[in-house]
């Protein structure tokens, strides 16, 4: 492979495992799902308030209807991935382990669209209206978090936001999405991030990927001049793509503890959300439908789906052949901050990114044992903490000291509980503390 | 040579007295006054600072007791004679305070509640119940992971085939347990009310029994056959009224339809001391 001729960033510290599961749906193209009979659509996805249900049982739907309105400025629009009949609004499994309300949409088979909203002229109209338009598309950030797009693009006034940063690190193992959305649809992720640069009213938008996706940024800096995007290559190490990271790689800055990017002048977007961006705001398509990577070594053929809203799992895990062999864990997102579910009549959401399955073989069983003191947690922190430390205290619920010594700034990635020999549930242990720590924050505040 | 050992001692037996002179002074006129009651106090009280009073430790208690800030019925540790010792000694009323023990809501051991999934992880019920609901396929239900058994001072939690159970016995209604249930679990209930409702779950009856074998489902039985006002009827759910508790011959009578009316039971199955070791 020829050098590419790009810079090439990144964080310090981190970790990289030796065979990141990329391999085995990175060169499979995206394949459009067929319709089914039923979708059921979540109807708290995104972060902030869950939008008001607009629909009734028994009301016939086209696709891309509004079917819940956002119940304030931190939330999102949902809108019907097809057309049919609303069967009901029912409680399902939900992909944090506990029930979620979500609306049963029975398909007629027709696939019909709806009325949409024109498409915009995104050179000519302001800020403003592309931020309406995005909200009123339903647009959340696809990455993981599902932090609703308008919010991002609306940081408060007195802090001046310079730089746009389209995420296409993809730095967690397994996933391929954002890779082949950068490969397939180079054009719409530039439009989307002009688009985005436009919406924030920032002069530098650039495009920031992990150069094992070298097609990807080939792809991407053979078009980048035409929308005036800049494309930076990353060292591939994870959390290279956590935003905090992210940031750092590419600016320099350093976000304060506890603030956001818009504190140090950065925005940043998923490329999955800049394609929806670039859908929303030149034809008006709201987002009903996403690109995901259902992979794994007991999946027949993995590969990446471009996938309604509201598709169960187990039917998407269908189109991927089903599974060889009795997985031992199913995983929505990615192995190092995805979310293992109970059930696979979880439905995909928005924030999707991956549908994982883990053989029985690769998860680890073992008893935590007593910390080494050997320091690999150390090197492969991300927010320069000092895992091991933290660690023990949490175990002697010394929940003061882990608080003094900044538990609360872990962004939980996992690379050192990955790292630790004496396989210790680092991470598990962090959460507990912030989870304590949050409850005696509050009870003081009362 | 002689001469040096005996000037060396005059004048270390001489620093001696100076200093032990001024020790005494000071002694004398900055004495902090001290009610000798304390002391006697402290003797009496169970001096395992567990903080079921409400005050720092005991001898928190003993000044608050001596101040007339609090009654000595309030130790929910001491016994009944230690109690009238107690009010022997300052002179008052024993004050009234109902001992009370606590009650862990939820009957469902791995017998009788359906696991949803294999947990690997910290031993502790917050942690398990961040990851996917929990274990346990009752999002309501007892964690079985222990947190209130290492919270308790006194050693009378347990966990028998992963249900927290009291011993009454032990239990001396400190209510250290109560905080740290992540699910709301432990109440502390008078100790003569010997029937609870081993259940705590709001959903509807046929969502429990999906993962329970003994929910309450709501059928009243046990209403119809006590006095009006011993229980409580919340939707799906029945509560024992702790104010006015039934007796146990309810049980007999309700004959209740899947055994979450029970009186206190479990604890016989574990050993004093050695309650969270076994059960991992």
């Amino acid at each position: 492979m020829k050098p590419l001729k790009i810079k090439i960033v990144s964080f310090k510290k981190g970790v990289h495992p030796r065979d990141d599961g990329k391999s085995l749906s990175r060169s499979s193209a995206i394949r459009t799902a067929p319709l089914l009979e039923r979708y059921q659509v979540i109807v708290g996805q995104n972060i902030g308030l869950p939008p008001r249900v607009v629909v009734k049982a028994g009301e016939e739907v086209k696709k891309g209807q509004l079917l819940a309105e956002p119940s304030g400025f931190v939330s999102a629009a949902l809108h019907s991935p097809t057309s049919g009949k609303i069967e009901g609004i029912i409680d399902i499994p939900g992909p944090m382990g506990i029930p979620a309300e979500a609306i049963s949409i029975l398909a007629d088979g027709k696939d019909e669209w709806g009325e949409l909203p024109p498409p915009l002229d995104w050179q000519t109209v302001s800020g403003e209206t592309l931020k309406a338009r995005i909200q009123e598309c339903g647009i959340v950030g696809m990455g993981g978090a599902a932090f609703p797009s308008h919010v991002k693009l609306s940081p408060p006034p007195e802090k001046k936001v310079d730089c746009m940063i389209i995420n296409g690190a993809e730095c967690e193992p397994y996933l391929t999405a954002d890779h082949r959305v950068m490969l397939e649809e180079t054009e719409k992720v530039l439009l989307g991030a002009a688009i985005l640069g436009k919406a924030a009213g920032v002069k530098n938008t650039v495009v920031a990927i992990e150069v094992n996706k070298a097609d990807a940024i080939e792809a991407l800096l053979a078009r980048s001049g035409e929308y005036r995007v800049g494309v930076v290559g990353m060292k591939v190490q994870y959390p290279q793509g956590a935003e905090k990271q992210l940031i750092y790689a590419v600016t320099g800055r350093k976000v304060p503890t506890g603030g956001l990017p818009a504190d140090v002048g950065c925005i940043v977007q998923n490329v999955g959300t800049a394609v929806a961006v670039a859908d929303a705001v030149t034809g008006g398509v709201p987002l009903i439908e996403r690109v995901t990577t259902i992979t794994g070594e007991p999946v027949v053929t993995p590969g990446n789906w471009r996938l309604k809203v509201g598709t169960p799992v187990v039917e998407a895990l269908k189109l991927a052949g089903g599974v060889k062999r009795d997985p031992g864990k199913l995983i929505l997102g990615g192995p190092m901050m995805g979310f293992a579910q109970r059930s696979t009549d979880v439905p995909v959401m928005k924030n999707t990114s991956g549908i994982l399955l883990l053989d029985k073989a690769a998860i680890s069983q073992y008893q935590a044992s007593p910390c080494i003191r050997c320091g690999r947690c150390v090197d492969g922190c991300a927010m320069q903490l000092l895992p091991s430390p933290l660690s023990c205290m949490i175990e002697a619920d010394r929940f003061q000291d882990a608080y003094e010594n900044n538990v609360m700034d872990c962004i939980e990635c996992g690379s050192c509980s990955f790292a630790c020999p004496a396989r210790r549930p680092i991470v598990q242990q962090i959460r507990r503390a912030k989870a304590e720590i949050r409850n005696s924050l509050n009870h003081k505040k009362k | 040579m002689g001469s040096t050992i005996f000037l060396s001692a005059v004048v270390l037996i001489g620093i001696g007295l100076i200093l032990g002179a001024a020790i005494g002074v000071v002694y004398k006129f900055f004495e902090v006054p001290v009610d000798p009651r304390v002391e006697l106090l402290l003797e009496l009280l169970p001096g395992v600072n567990c903080g079921g009073c409400g005050r720092a430790g005991c001898a928190d208690f003993a000044r608050a007791l001596i101040g007339g800030e609090a009654a000595p019925a309030k130790c929910p540790v001491a016994s009944q004679e230690v109690v009238a010792q107690l009010a022997q000694v300052l002179g008052v009323e024993i004050g009234r305070a109902a001992k009370q023990v606590a009650v862990i809501l939820c009957g469902g051991d791995l017998t009788h509640a359906k696991g949803q999934m294999l947990y690997n992880g910290v031993d502790d019920c917050i942690s398990a119940s961040q990851v996917a609901g929990g274990p346990k396929g009752c999002r309501y239900g007892c964690l079985g992971m222990g947190s209130c058994a290492r919270a308790c001072p006194f050693e009378a939690i347990g966990i028998v085939n992963g249900l927290a159970v009291v011993h009454n016995e032990y239990c001396v209604g400190c209510g250290k347990c109560v905080d740290v249930c992540p699910r709301g679990l432990v109440k502390l209930v008078p100790v003569d009310a010997k029937v609870h409702i081993y259940c705590k779950s709001p959903e509807k009856a046929p969502a429990k029994m999906k993962v329970c074998d003994i929910p309450c489902i709501g059928c009243r039985k046990c209403v119809k056959a006590a006095d009006e006002g011993q229980f409580t009827v919340n939707g799906f759910l029945v509560e024992v009224n702790y104010g006015d508790y039934p007796r146990p011959d309810v049980i007999e009578k309700a004959k209740c339809p899947k055994n979450c009316l029970q009186t206190c039971r479990g604890h016989e199955e574990f050993e004093y001391g050695k309650s969270i070791g076994e059960s991992a």
